[in-house]
């Protein structure tokens, strides 16, 4: 670290301060003040200088930071992949913690709530994991099959009275094959163009949402959406006509802390239910395919692999998940609009997927808790949230630039499982 | 099992190949030869269907398979070990083996890997390693064990000794042998290293700008002058060798 300071640092410095300092010139350096001759324009040097030192300051750190990780990674011999087990422990440690959490002294209503919403996005996550993270197909529209999933359950439920149960997988089949219907006119993409396409795509789905008004409600939404029920047993103070409540059932004090309880059990169900059938699906043969397309799709095809029906059933089986966690989401909330199905949204799960290293499930749990857990948490920090949001971002790909677990177990060893 | 009749294919509107005759017989070994840039690899991969023939006929034992997808003439027996080895990096040996396995029948896998690490003992100490981290040598072997994995009838192999190291391209060549004679696999081999090819196949044609030039039995080719200038003998390539 002693000759850190190099001049070339300090230029690279100097040089990104002159930029901010151009920038900042027009965008904070004026300002119009209202003085008896009429509005003129004042100079406001001090804030100026502050952008040029600050991004001075910024620059130099994050070199040195950058220096002192790479004489880190020097130094030290490159650490071996973690064992089986470590994965298996930390695995089973966060999802024992996962089945207690609601009966800790701490977990008050409030953080079972957000909870839930953090294994929303895991599963989410997870879901578009199988695309990205496993096929290797940049989707920048993911959130279109969370929509299909929302206003599947709520159209289902409310026009023909299905219960939650019955919707589910009627809403992971309708996401589905909005999966395929996407995933056809993709094949021959990839990279920019898909993501492209992929984005164009989940916009059309929700301009669609917004303006076919007669099913959709247009930009009003749809709200009464029936909430689920376990077993017949309902959740609500006075239950319907003919309906026991689940409080009276098991003869407990009516607490409206039981559905939060309940929604949040679901959810851990249901992505509970996606790992393990992305864990297994690893080791089957379409699973592998899926992963060997991403690493050389000329390759597999010499192997006999038709890539149409391995894209088209990534494309699919991620796409079903969503639609899962979408009739989820529209039961939990009761109300579901266009707005909650924003790019904004499709732009989180991928950041998940790609910050928890493309592919690691556990990495997708912790960036999942980073990026909506922590925000979630520090709301008192108001407008500098967003900006703490962006800071973690960059920070994790300073220091972790391929995501945060970025190791990857092989599928199939010998004497294993195959 | 393998003919080739007038073949024409390219790359959008650059031609390539300008109608090519081979064929190659059951259980023989066919070297073809020619300078950077002649159309071996064009040839291989039109037969694999990528790109499509603009004109002519690939037959695989008696059935025409020109215009088939890619992976549909994998499936009829026909292995291809690309240029560039292509190997899946991220993967770890056995994977890639497995993945070899594709289209094969999961109960012979036991036995094709015991098959194929008999013929690659080092791959068998590296089951786990990732495959972009073998040495260059180890991923060829692991291009050719990907390939034998799903017990193919012919075997097209583009380049096999690239960038090796004399010794390890000597152990490829005999491994090569060693899969035509006790296996019978059928193979179609593209090299640079003109003097291992012509040694070890039954015939050879040799390759000029999208034609074939010449043809002969191995050993007449390794010892027509002409082909010792161009292609042995340190001889400079390029497209010298006459059409006539
Ligand atoms: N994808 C492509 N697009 C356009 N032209 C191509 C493409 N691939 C190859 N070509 C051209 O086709 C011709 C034949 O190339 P090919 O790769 O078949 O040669 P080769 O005999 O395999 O050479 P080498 O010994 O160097 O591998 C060359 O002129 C090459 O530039
Ligand atoms: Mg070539």
């Amino acid at each position: 670290m002693a000759a850190a300071l190099s001049p070339p640092l300090i230029r690279s410095a100097a040089l990104a301060a002159v930029v901010a300092a151009l920038l900042a010139l027009p965008l904070m350096g004026v300002r119009l003040v209202d003085s008896s001759s009429g509005l003129s324009l004042a100079g406001r040097p001090d804030l100026v200088a502050w952008a040029a030192g600050g991004v001075f300051c910024g620059r130099l750190l994050i070199d040195l930071f950058r220096r002192w990780i790479a004489d880190f990674s020097i130094r030290l011999p490159l650490p071996p992949p973690p064992p089986d087990w470590t994965r298996f422990a930390v695995g089973w440690g966060l999802a024992l913690f996962a089945l207690v959490l609601p009966f800790l002294p701490f977990a008050d209503r409030n953080l079972v709530d957000k909870a839930t919403m953090v294994l929303i996005y895991i599963m989410l996550g997870w879901g578009l994991n199988i695309v990205v993270g496993l096929a290797g197909l940049l989707d920048l529209g993911f959130v279109a099959f969370y929509a299909v999933g929302a206003y599947s359950y709520a159209l289902l439920s409310l026009t023909f009275g299905l219960s939650f149960w019955v919707c589910l997988p009627l809403a992971g089949l309708f996401a589905a094959v909005f999966g395929i219907a996407l995933g056809f006119p993709v094949l021959r993409l990839r990279g920019d163009y898909l993501a492209i396409v992929t984005l164009g795509f989940g916009e059309i789905i929700r301009i669609v949402l917004q303006n076919w008004q007669d099913l959709t409600g247009g930009p009003i939404g749809i709200s009464g959406i029936e909430r689920p029920s376990l077993f017949g047993l309902s959740f609500k103070a006075v239950p319907p006509e003919g309906q026991t409540s689940f409080a009276e059932f098991f003869g407990l004090d009516y607490s409206a802390d039981h559905r939060v309880i309940f929604l949040y059990f679901l959810i851990l169900i249901l992505a509970l239910a996606t790992n393990l059938f992305t864990l297994r699906i690893r080791r089957l043969p379409v699973g592998r395919a899926w992963e060997a397309l991403r690493e050389d799709e000329i390759a597999c095809r010499s192997l006999g692999i038709n890539p149409t029906t391995i894209k088209l059933s990534a494309f699919a089986l991620g796409a079903m998940f969503a639609g899962f966690a979408g009739s989820f989401f529209a039961t939990r909330q009761g109300f579901i609009s266009p707005e909650s199905f924003t790019f904004i949204e499709s732009a989180m799960i991928l950041a998940i997927v790609v910050l928890g290293g493309m592919g690691s499930q556990i990495g997708i749990v912790l960036a999942a808790l980073l990026l909506v857990g922590l925000p979630e948490w520090f709301r008192d920090l108001q407008m500098y949230r967003m900006l703490a949001f962006g800071a973690a971002m960059v920070l994790i790909m300073l220091w972790k630039p391929s995501g945060l677990l970025s190791s990857r177990a092989p599928t199939i060893r010998l004497g294993g499982r195959a | 099992m393998l003919r080739v009749e007038g073949l024409y294919s390219g790359y959008g509107r650059i031609e390539a190949l300008h109608g090519i005759d081979i064929d190659v017989r059951e259980g023989e070994i066919v070297a073809l030869i020619g300078a950077n840039g002649a159309g071996k690899t064009t040839l291989l991969m039109t037969i694999c269907g990528n790109p499509r023939a603009s004109a002519g006929r690939v037959t695989l034992a008696g059935e025409d398979i020109t215009g088939l997808p890619t992976h549909l003439i994998a499936r009829r027996g026909l292995a291809h070990s690309p240029e560039g080895r292509r190997i899946f990096p991220r993967m770890s040996v056995l994977e890639n083996l497995r993945m070899g396995a594709s289209i094969a029948d999961p109960r012979h896998f036991k036995d094709d890997l015991d098959r194929v690490l008999g013929l690659f003992p080092r791959l068998g100490e590296r089951l786990d390693q990732r495959g972009g981290t073998l040495s260059g040598g180890e991923q060829q072997m692991l291009a050719i064990g990907r390939a034998l994995m799903s017990r193919p009838r012919l075997l097209l192999l583009d380049e096999p000794s690239l960038g090796l190291a004399p010794l390890v391209v000597r152990q490829i060549f005999e491994i090569i042998a060693t899969i035509n004679r006790e296996q019978g696999v059928t193979v179609l081999l593209v090299e640079q290293n003109a003097f291992h090819a012509l040694s070890l196949a039954h015939r050879a044609h040799v390759m000029v700008t999208g034609r074939i030039a010449l043809s002969g039995s191995g050993a007449e080719l390794l010892n027509n002058p002409e082909i010792r200038a161009h292609y042995l003998d340190g001889g400079a390539g390029g497209g010298a060798v006459s059409t006539s």
